[in-house]
């Protein structure tokens, strides 16, 4: 119904733009900028400023995206500001951005909106976009030509009105040992139609515990030859028709770009809605998502990969610099610089307008913001520090950013991948451990889930926003001082601000995107790990296909199925044992767990069998888990007609425990488990299970198979038949199969005896 | 050349009864008036490689083709024609034959290719790059083979479809992933590993393996000893080897030659070759043996083989078809898009279509055929109308 609902809606609305193309093609060029990245990556940064705004190579990062827009012929742009917002348009309402010829910039504000997909549905409200648009955050820097990529959109467009979008590609090979782009970003999978260059597949948040890529078989029966790319990044510039609007109105869920949408029209094959790329070779065009991809395209910017848009070459917002060749690198240099005579400053360093250096100190590879101040013997290397900031004599600082207003005191040090947000204050001979944030703002709490925080935090963004710029336009005075008080011991003496605790994403993922080069104990880690991993696949392979159990003589090829289903039914054992152990905690009613089970079961896809086995499997495992109260033997309590040997190491009081237990439970679930036995087949299944436990996971129970196998009939959970038909089935096999036949061998016979006696 | 070649000719196939039989093993089978193994062998005997093993399954055909052989090939090539069991599969056949396998690389070469990419190209470039496995791939043949010139000699040429997924990189000289028999009907999976060493793979839907394989053959020998289930080059051994490759160090250090393996182990020669549907001889439009008899009003059209010392009645036609030696043929005749073999009678007013007919057959006055097979010395009776249906003798 709903999806009837949209599906007449975006034809709706199809219909609305293909009215007139002629008049479209006339349409001068829209864009929309999105003055918010929607995420937390520059945390605690954007806490206090947009990310948009953010220096990069001392001008705000969204003069280059609006540079390059109107170099490339956009008319009108749409800049559309949600966190921060009041600051980014006070930024643009100062600049000359309002007032250039043929080129309108024109803001779109809100405050409620978390994510690229509301902001693209309240722009589709407003109605101002009327033909193709560039779709771009502000936060790109590239110096590509549109027209190309325009132009060929705009013919798809013309054959197939389902040609919706296109994407900008580079290529880029992300590293085999980090698994990342140089620009921080997580490897991405692509397929692409090399002839039409549609794109096919799409797969960026790469779930490494998945060794292979899944193609829809569907999609090869249509295609006779596509290419998949690893080497390609995403420039997330996209051209898109109208219909991404509605389509995005339509589709209420979609939040993010890549995720959401360009995911969602892959997968949907009922409109038919297609995405195409487009490479580039020769240009630029990079996102800074994280603080890696700042430092790297830094770089680019000052090795002038990005000309004209770097630092010599004047644009919207900058002040042209003089540049010193050094050999063959060079040094951006503004005038009115103080400089000591016996300061180096190196290669590759641009250095801001009244910008004091010491003497005796050396900088390199670094950027230095507008009026800051730099001490003796100061070491800058590979860092980034904004405008007016204070170094004192004797400092280190290695890989960092620090933000605008802060003070480093004399000696100290800033380890590699450190952010210092702004004013903060750094006391004397305070060294700051490697990849911390440190802000005058306290971490906010921590959220459960990570989605929740990248959509839900930029709106307490903007709340918490306001309260800053009240503490911020108070003089340094009191507030500071309080906070300093209360945290003197973290920052050193003198210090100011809190120094974030990392728990978000991890500390592990921390070197993965800081400004720091890749430290090189976790490459030979990585390394090392991914060897392993080749071994442990290869191991794998061999051990599958020589144990003989498969029953196709293609063994090899099932492998990779093997695998996948192993993998499934794994996760969903995992999921049955999770949901029937909160069960069993928060005393949940039989009837629900079994309605969520049953629900697990549809969608893994399983069959009732393996739910049988799951449920049984979690209830054994609790029964291990269950601590043993009491050490009296309680062997008698179920006292079964056949004397049996418990034959291993555990102590017999042990078992005694354990068979109570597990008795215990299997009497309390025994409807939940009953449930999923429908046949014979899935008792069969069950003791299957159990003999594989006791073989494999839960060795406690191996002494204690027969036992428990005749609690499991006593409560009739299972039938004779079915232990009858595992005795006969097992009565084939290898000798090392039949421990448990052997076990129960006298139950059996019993068993035997007992029907041979009704008969 | 350290080359060892085997020439896997096969066996009676099941799928080409009734065409194949005892007396004619499908190595045998005359493709364009000649057995279809000679295409190989000549091709060989062109690359100037004259040392062969030939792989016959079963006794009576190995009997037969060692014989036809000896008769066609004395003093041109030495050939040693080894018997293995029916039904082991290619691999199986290798497995049996291992002992005779000394030489450093092994050439294996299906029996039933008709191609004209010599096999010195695949041996060339398998030692370029010293690979494990070198295969040669093709595009797959357009199933309107009959405007492309050719006859229909087989019926599954008829089968438009997807034979593999090949992937491989730009270059198109490593081989990534392939993709065979029922893997086709399922989604493709490919390793992220391998994609992330090349950057780039091309998975293509169009192209085939041609059955042209060159092996190192201390790996063929540890694989094939190794994996005991392997029944067939192509569905097991070649898949095997494309996805463990990157790894086969790994692999290969538990060789007992303990020989050393490049790390990219696989590669590939694209050659555009035609198998054995795709035979081109229609340089002549149409091939009669000078010592063919035509009768008044018969017409042969183009496409067309006719052997020698067939004799054709009056107002016959003949269209996209080959006709074998010393046929029969009776007046009124149509024989369209249909092969005769050998010493075949055909009465007056006979009309084939689609259909093959096997030496030694008999169809007796207004026949009519279409889409038939009639196997070897078959007798088909008067005024009889058959479609789609293979007509053979009761086997004694």
């Amino acid at each position: 119904m709903g999806a009837q609902k949209k599906r007449a809606a975006a034809a709706a609305a199809a219909a609305r733009v293909s009215e007139d193309p002629d008049d479209l093609a006339r349409q001068p060029l829209q864009a929309i900028l999105l003055a918010d990245s929607f995420t937390t990556k520059f945390r605690p940064i954007t806490l206090e400023r947009p990310k948009v705004l953010l220096p990069l190579v001392n001008v705000p990062m969204i003069n280059y995206t609006l540079a390059w827009l109107e170099a490339a012929g956009v008319a009108e742009v749409f800049v559309f500001c949600c966190a921060h917002s009041k600051q980014v348009i006070d930024y643009l309402e100062n600049s000359e951005w309002f007032s250039q010829p043929n080129f309108t910039v024109k803001t779109i504000e809100s405050h409620n909106i978390i994510s690229a997909g509301d902001a693209l549905r309240l722009i589709y409200e407003q109605n101002v976009i009327h033909g193709d648009f560039v779709l771009i955050s502000g936060d790109t820097v590239s110096n590509m030509s549109l027209t190309q990529a325009l132009q060929e959109h705009k013919e798809r467009k013309k054959k197939d009105n389902n040609a919706v979008m296109t994407m900008i590609i580079k290529k880029s090979k992300p590293s085999p040992i980090t698994r990342q782009s140089r620009l921080g970003t997580d490897e991405l999978f692509m397929a692409i139609d090399p002839n039409t260059k549609q794109l096919l597949y799409y797969e960026d948040k790469a779930d490494h515990s998945k060794g292979t890529i899944c193609l829809d078989k569907m999609l090869l029966a249509e295609n006779p030859s596509i290419s998949l790319h690893n080497d390609k990044q995403d420039c997330y510039i996209d051209i898109c028709s109208p219909e991404v609007l509605s389509l995005f109105t339509d589709n209420f869920d979609y939040q993010h770009l890549r995720r959401h949408f360009v995911k969602g029209l892959l997968l949907d094959d009922i409109m038919g809605y297609k995405i195409f790329t487009h490479e580039i070779h020769s240009s630029y065009a990079a996102r800074i998502d994280n603080y890696r991809s700042y430092d790297i395209v830094s770089k680019d910017i000052i090795q002038r990969w990005t000309y004209p848009y770097v630092p010599d070459v004047k644009f919207c917002g900058n002040r042209a610099t003089k540049l010193e060749r050094r050999g063959i690198c060079f040094t951006a240099f503004n005038s009115e610089i103080e400089q000591s005579r016996s300061a180096q400053v190196g290669s590759f360093t641009v250095i801001g307008y009244g910008t004091k250096i010491g003497s005796n100190s050396k900088i390199s590879d670094s950027v230095i913001g507008e009026g800051c101040t730099i001490g003796s013997n100061v070491l800058i290397e590979g860092s980034y520090i904004w405008d007016n900031v204070i170094i004192e004599d004797g400092c280190e600082l290695r890989h960092v950013i620090v933000c605008d207003g802060v003070i480093m005191k004399a000696g100290a040090v800033l380890k590699p991948g450190v952010v210092l947000s702004f004013k903060v204050v750094i006391g004397e001979r305070f060294v700051v451990p490697a990849y911390s944030k440190v802000s005058l703002l306290q971490q906010p709490t921590v959220h459960d889930s990570d989605e929740e925080l990248e959509y839900a935090d930029n709106s307490s963004g903007t709340v918490e926003f306001s309260s800053i710029q009240g503490t911020a336009d108070q003089s340094n005075g009191e507030m500071t001082s309080e906070s300093s008080e209360a945290h003197k011991p973290k920052l050193g003496t003198g210090g100011v601000g809190y120094i974030w605790s990392i728990c978000e994403g991890g500390q592990e993922e921390e070197w993965r995107h800081s400004v720091a080069p890749i430290p090189e104990d976790k490459l030979t880690e990585l390394s090392e790990a991914m060897d392993d991993d080749q071994e442990l696949v290869t191991q794998d392979r061999t051990a599958l296909s020589t144990s003989g159990e498969l029953i196709s003589d293609s063994n090899a090829s099932e492998g990779d199925d093997n695998e996948d289903s192993k993998d499934d039914s794994v996760y969903f054992e995992k999921e049955v044992e999770a949901t029937f152990l909160r069960a069993v905690e928060e005393n949940v009613k039989v009837d629900h767990v079994i309605l969520e089970v049953n629900s697990l079961r549809l969608s893994y896809n399983m069959t009732s069998a393996d739910c049988a086995g799951a449920v049984f499997y979690s209830m054994m495992k609790l029964a291990i888990k269950t601590p043993h109260s009491s050490a009296i033997g309680l062997l008698t309590l179920y006292p079964s007609p056949f004397s049996m040997v418990a034959s291993n190491a555990y102590p017999i009081y042990l078992s005694g425990e354990l068979q109570q237990n597990t008795a215990n439970i299997i009497t309390t679930w025994q409807k939940l488990l009953k449930s999923y036995l429908l046949e014979i087949d899935e008792e069969i299944e069950i003791i299957l299970k159990f003999e594989e436990m006791c073989l494999e996971s839960a060795k406690e129970f191996s002494p204690l198979f027969a036992r428990i196998l005749h609690i499991l009939y006593d409560k009739d959970i299972l039938q004779e038949d079915a232990i009858l038909r595992w005795a006969d089935e097992k009565e084939g096999a290898d000798e090392s199969d039949k421990v448990f036949v052997r076990q129960s061998e006298k139950f059996i016979q019993w068993l035997r005896e007992a029907s041979e006696e009704e008969d | 050349m350290d080359f060892q070649v085997v020439v896997l000719a096969g066996g009676t196939s099941k799928k080409l009864v009734p065409l194949v039989s005892k007396e004619v093993p499908k190595a045998l089978l005359p493709v364009a008036n000649r057995p279809v193994l000679s295409y190989v062998l000549e091709q060989l005997e062109l690359s100037n490689i004259k040392d062969l093993i030939v792989v016959v399954e079963g006794a009576d055909a190995a009997l037969c083709v060692g014989g036809w052989i000896s008769a066609a090939y004395v003093d041109r090539l030495h050939v040693e024609v080894a018997t293995v069991p029916e039904d082991v599969g290619t691999a199986g056949a290798l497995r049996a034959i291992a002992h005779h396998l000394t030489a450093k690389d092994v050439l294996v070469v299906s029996g039933d290719l008709v191609s004209d990419v010599p096999p010195g190209a695949v041996t060339a470039a398998h030692r370029r790059h010293d690979a494990v496995v070198t295969a040669m791939i093709c595009s797959v043949p357009v199933s309107g083979l009959s405007e492309a010139g050719s006859s229909g000699a087989k019926d599954k040429t008829k089968k438009p479809g997807r034979y593999n997924i090949i992937g491989m990189d730009p270059t198109k000289q490593f081989l990534l992933h392939i993709a065979t028999g029922a893997e086709l009907e399922k989604d493709t999976r490919i390793r992220k590993s391998i994609l992330r060493a090349v950057g780039q793979m091309d998975i293509r839907a169009d192209l085939m393996d041609a059955h042209m394989y060159a092996f190192n053959r201390s790996v063929l020998q540890e694989v094939l000893d190794q994996k005991d289930k392997f029944q067939s080059l192509k569905q097991d051994v070649l898949p095997y080897l494309v996805r463990s490759q990157l790894k086969s160090e790994i692999l290969i250090n538990g060789a007992p030659q303990g020989q050393q393996a490049k790390e990219n182990g696989n590669d590939k020669v694209i050659g555009e070759a035609n198998h054995l549907s795709g035979y081109n001889f229609s340089a002549q439009n149409n091939i009669i043996h000078p010592s063919a008899e035509l009768g008044s009003k018969t017409t042969v059209g183009p496409h067309c083989m006719l052997g020698e010392g067939s004799q054709m009645g009056d107002k016959c036609s003949v269209k996209r078809s080959v006709i074998g030696r010393h046929c029969r043929i009776g007046s009124n005749v149509k024989v369209v898009n249909s092969v005769v073999m050998n010493h075949v009678t055909i009465g007056d007013g006979c009309s084939i279509q689609g259909s093959v007919i096997c030496s030694n057959a008999q169809l007796q006055e207004r026949v009519a055929l279409k889409d038939c097979q009639v196997g070897l010395g078959y007798v088909v009776s008067a005024g009889c109308e058959y479609k789609g249906e293979s007509l053979a003798r009761k086997e004694k």
